[in-house]
């Protein structure tokens, strides 16, 4: 295999662009640096400049983008979330129309009327914003999570001098390049669309988040011109010295720019459903921070964070998977199999966090408005929650499914195949609690046996604590199946690794019964106010107990033989199937959950500040909006899919020889 | 015993598992989730059974010698003309017309406005307390009556429809659609703040949202039989007696 990784980089690095790039400058060392610098000035430069594009209003009510907004425009009750939301049309329409006692320092949002929504003759407004966004975010999910774990996956090969590491990750970059091109474009669609069919909206959002726009433009290119060196200057940066730290650098500034991309745009979106910084009429009170740090941003920004990571992590498993089935060569299936390996480690380890991220954003949400809580998971969209629910246990389904089947690599995994039997009970009656909904679907004979809308036993798996106990178990056990995979292939030298897996045993019983305690009791025999709080110690024991495993498998595996013979590319076809539903699961449950979070505004662009007066302001049916995300999701996959086909045309695969 | 066999009895006595509170206890788990849930056993049990390469194999062998096999033409010849018809008595019980009311997808749990006008003020339900709770920690007595007097309330005019055991099955109970709710357990009242139970009280099922309507609801609209001090006593009562707290945020 060495000669053929020796081979792949000469294919990375082109001689004649190596001649022109040091002619431009004395050596490629010195050229990446002064390029490094520059971005560093004109990211730095861009950064002291962005208060004085504040947008800022004179006392007549005329706007104006003059450098003059000050501290003394920023009021001391910035950030406070709305209190007096009106509640009905007319209270909105009376509270619009008294001016007094407005604060005139930002323009306030418009009263839309039907009138201000231009129509296309044959296009749903609602339709094409939401499938131009969601095509946008799908992209934008992958692209932005790719360079994490590239970066990452560089530095470890660079540490370890394994160039498996260095190779895999320069191909993830690569599948991941076409994709930037079509994030840009779908942002430019969606940029359009907005500005076609909703221009009195952007013009609000952007009298908010005038300098953050203009912060946002600048990051973009910032991280275009990182992402291109990055990617073009992996064969001629990678020397394994001074030049691959520079490369590594250069990888970070594209992440740090990535992630404040998407940080700023999770900031407008946030800002339509918890606004703050505004006043009542939605003026700007002050500085755009304040507008900026609502409520739900930082929930987002790390929901966001590790689910894009996850994202990503599942498209290139998919990728792999893709090649692993195309596969002519041994030495090729190998190595497709190692990439769809990484590929899922990233997926499942970023995975197990989400659950805690998602019911933090939730909490948030309720905390916030609980009509927007309500109407997000005890109302209408309820439904969709269950169809979350099984989506989200297909993943844990498929992703321990994935790791039986890795055990069959090496023949010492029959050691462990007995386990997997067990696993699977617990990991059904988790799911079965998972996705019990509170509110069942009912024939009337059934509602008319039970005396009432409820199950009287099933009733309580319809609540957050079932939920969460049952979550966290199905975490714990995905995980055993992962030591159990790690197993497979080894056997201790140490004379008390019998102990050491006992203790190990006593470790995960101890932690499950402790989930099942603070579940069972706080979350039905205590104060209603314990069971959203017992959430937080159900996290850090599973925390602890994969920590504290880690660290005794370490000891007992630290000295250990091979057995039964591990060999990559040893894995049935239809495993890669798991790793193709897990990119589907996560592209149609990001499209289904994200139509949730932004309906939950109802009717409103701006929540309680600025109301939709388009024809398409009501709800859509959830069958509706199941069907257009479906078939969003079929248009991402087969653009996917062509990126696929697009990466590995330009030149022949390496391993394929 | 076969695997393929035992991937039936598997889906099977998961079956019979699942109706048995109906069959001897009244309680039936509902359709829907019979459904779902036998769909993920039956996955879970595949997915198990084709996790090594001999199990997949040994479970797929009969089906692959019903098909293949030379030798078992009589026996495949029968499972073909079987399948299409126990296939064509399945779609002929599913689509045979009954007496059974559609199924009503519609949740039964409104969200809030923020704001309500009721007894010629305007509440703010996002901050709305309970104006009677302090009583309950600063002068236990008062309290005791106060709960009691809200007990006196809801007899007289809530037991027809929520029950005297506040259990959802009052007199009226059986003849609406969908059923008053039960404010026992954890997962009704429990779940919500006072602010949430005096809207709903007071401005009843016509006074629900707009959004996401239209809504089943019989509640009446309190409004104009209750005052602003009986609805809140009301609802002391019925956390009192079911031994619930109201939801809170600030603690």
């Amino acid at each position: 295999m060495g000669s053929s990784v020796n081979h792949s980089y000469s294919l990375l690095y082109n001689k004649r662009e190596r001649v022109a790039f040091g002619g431009l400058w004395s050596s490629p060392a010195s050229g990446a640096l002064s390029l490094v610098l520059l971005l560093l000035t004109v990211l730095l430069f861009g950064l002291l400049t962005l208060p004085s594009a504040a947008y800022a209003v004179s006392s007549d009510g005329t706007s104006d983008t003059a450098a003059s907004v000050t501290a003394t425009a920023v009021t001391g009750d910035e950030g406070a979330k709305l209190k007096v939301p009106p509640t009905s049309f007319e209270a909105y329409e009376a509270q619009r129309a008294s001016k007094k006692g407005r604060k005139k320092k930002g323009p306030p949002a418009p009263v839309l009327e039907a009138k201000d929504y231009p129509e296309v003759e044959g296009i749903s407004p609602r339709v094409t914003v939401w499938l131009a966004a969601q095509m946008h975010l799908w992209f934008a999910a992958f692209v932005l999570a790719v360079p994490i774990f590239v970066l990452i996956l560089e530095a470890i090969g660079m540490l370890t001098g394994d160039r498996r590491y260095d190779r895999t990750a320069y191909e993830f970059i690569r599948v991941s390049i076409t994709a930037y091109s079509i994030t840009a474009i779908t942002g430019g669609l969606l940029l359009l669309s907005l500005i076609v069919f909703y221009p009195a909206v952007m013009g609000y959002m952007s009298s908010v988040f005038s300098s953050s726009m203009l912060g946002y433009g600048l990051l973009f290119f910032v991280e275009s011109i990182t992402l291109y060196i990055y990617y073009y200057g992996w064969g001629v940066m990678n020397d394994g010295g001074g030049l691959k730290r520079l490369h590594l650098l250069i990888g970070l500034l594209l992440n740090i720019s990535g992630t404040a991309l998407m940080f700023i745009a999770n900031a407008w979106v946030t800002f339509m459903m918890s606004p703050a910084g505004v006043d009542k009429f939605g003026a700007l009170k002050g500085g755009v921070f304040a507008a900026i740090n609502n409520h739900l941003w930082h929930p987002m920004n790390l929901h966001r964070f590790v689910a894009n990571i996850a994202y990503g992590g599942s498209i290139v498993g998919a990728y792999a998977a893709y090649k692993y089935l195309s596969s002519r060569t041994e030495a090729s299936r190998a190595h497709y199999d190692w990439m769809g390996y990484t590929a899922s480690f990233i997926a499942i380890g970023a995975l197990l966090p989400i659950p805690f991220a998602g019911y933090w954003l939730t909490a948030e949400i309720y905390s916030y408005s609980q009509q927007m809580g309500i109407t997000l998971m005890g109302g209408v969209f309820g439904w969709l929650f269950i169809v979350q629910a099984v989506l989200i246990g297909a993943l844990f389904l498929a992703a321990n499914y994935y790791l039986w089947c890795g055990m069959g690599r090496t023949e010492g995994g029959a050691r462990y195949t007995r386990y997997i039997k067990y696993i699977a009970v617990v990991l059904v009656l988790s799911f079965l609690v998972w996705f019990t909904p509170h509110n069942l679907v009912l024939t009337a004979t059934e509602t008319s046996a039970l005396g009432g809308q409820y199950h009287p036993w099933l009733k309580s798996l319809g609540l957050m604590p079932a939920k969460n106990t049952a979550v966290n178990i199905m975490v714990i056990f995905t995980y055993i199946s992962f030591l159990l995979y790690r197993r497979a292939g080894k056997a201790s030298t140490a004379p008390w690794a019998k102990q050491a897996t006992a203790v190990e045993v006593g470790l995960f019983g101890a932690a499950i019964a402790n989930i099942l305690f603070l579940g069972v009791y706080y979350g039905y025999y205590t104060d209603n106010v314990y069971k959203v709080v017992s959430s937080v110690p159900q996290v850090l024991t599973t925390l602890v107990v994969i920590v504290g495993s880690l660290i005794i498998e370490w000891a007992i595996f630290r000295r250990s033989n091979t057995v039964g013979g591990f060999k990559w590319g040893r894995m049935p076809d239809r495993s890669q199937y798991a790793l193709v539903l897990i990119a589907v699961s996560f592209t149609w449950l990001m499209g289904l959950m994200g139509f949730v979070r932004s309906a939950i505004r109802q009717n409103w662009h701006v929540y309680s500040i600025m109301k939709d007066a388009s024809a398409e302001a009501y709800t859509p049916s959830i069958a509706y909006a199941a069907r257009v995300v479906s078939v969003g999701t079929i248009i991402f996959m087969a653009l996917i899919i062509f990126i696929f086909w697009l990466s590995s045309l330009g030149k022949r695969d390496e391993i394929e020889g | 015993m076969h695997r393929l066999l035992k991937f039936f009895l598997i889906v099977l006595g998961a079956y019979v598992l699942l109706k048995l509170p109906g069959l001897f206890f009244g309680i039936p788990v509902p359709s829907s989730l019979v459904l779902l849930y036998l769909f993920f056993v039956a996955v879970v049990t595949l997915l198990v059974m084709t996790s090594t390469e001999a199990s997949a194999r040994s479970l797929f062998a009969p089906i692959v010698a019903i098909v293949e096999d030379p030798a078992l033409v009589r026996r495949r010849n029968a499972i073909f003309a079987v399948l299409p018809v126990l296939a064509a008595l399945v779609a002929y019980q599913v689509v045979l017309p009954d007496n059974e009311a559609n199924i009503g997808f519609r949740a039964v749990h409104p969200a809030p406005p923020a704001l309500m006008e009721a007894y010629g003020k305007s509440f703010d339900l996002t901050t709305l307390e309970n104006p009677l709770r302090p009583v309950e920690s600063t002068d236990p007595v008062r309290f005791a009556r106060l709960v009691k007097e809200g007990g006196d309330i809801y007899y007289s005019n809530c037991l027809f429809c929520h029950g005297a055991k506040l259990d959802g099955r009052g007199h009226y109970a059986h003849a609406l659609d969908p059923r008053p709710l039960t404010f026992q357990g954890v997962d009704t009242i429990a779940q919500l703040q006072e602010s949430y139970v005096f809207w709903r009280i007071v401005k009843g099922g016509p006074g629900l949202p707009k959004q996401s309507g239209p809504w089943a609801s019989s509640m009446p609209v309190w409004e104009a039989e209750l005052s602003e001090e009986e609805v809140w006593k009301v609802i002391l009562f019925i956390y009192d007696y079911t031994g619930n707290r109201p939801r809170e945020w600030s603690r």
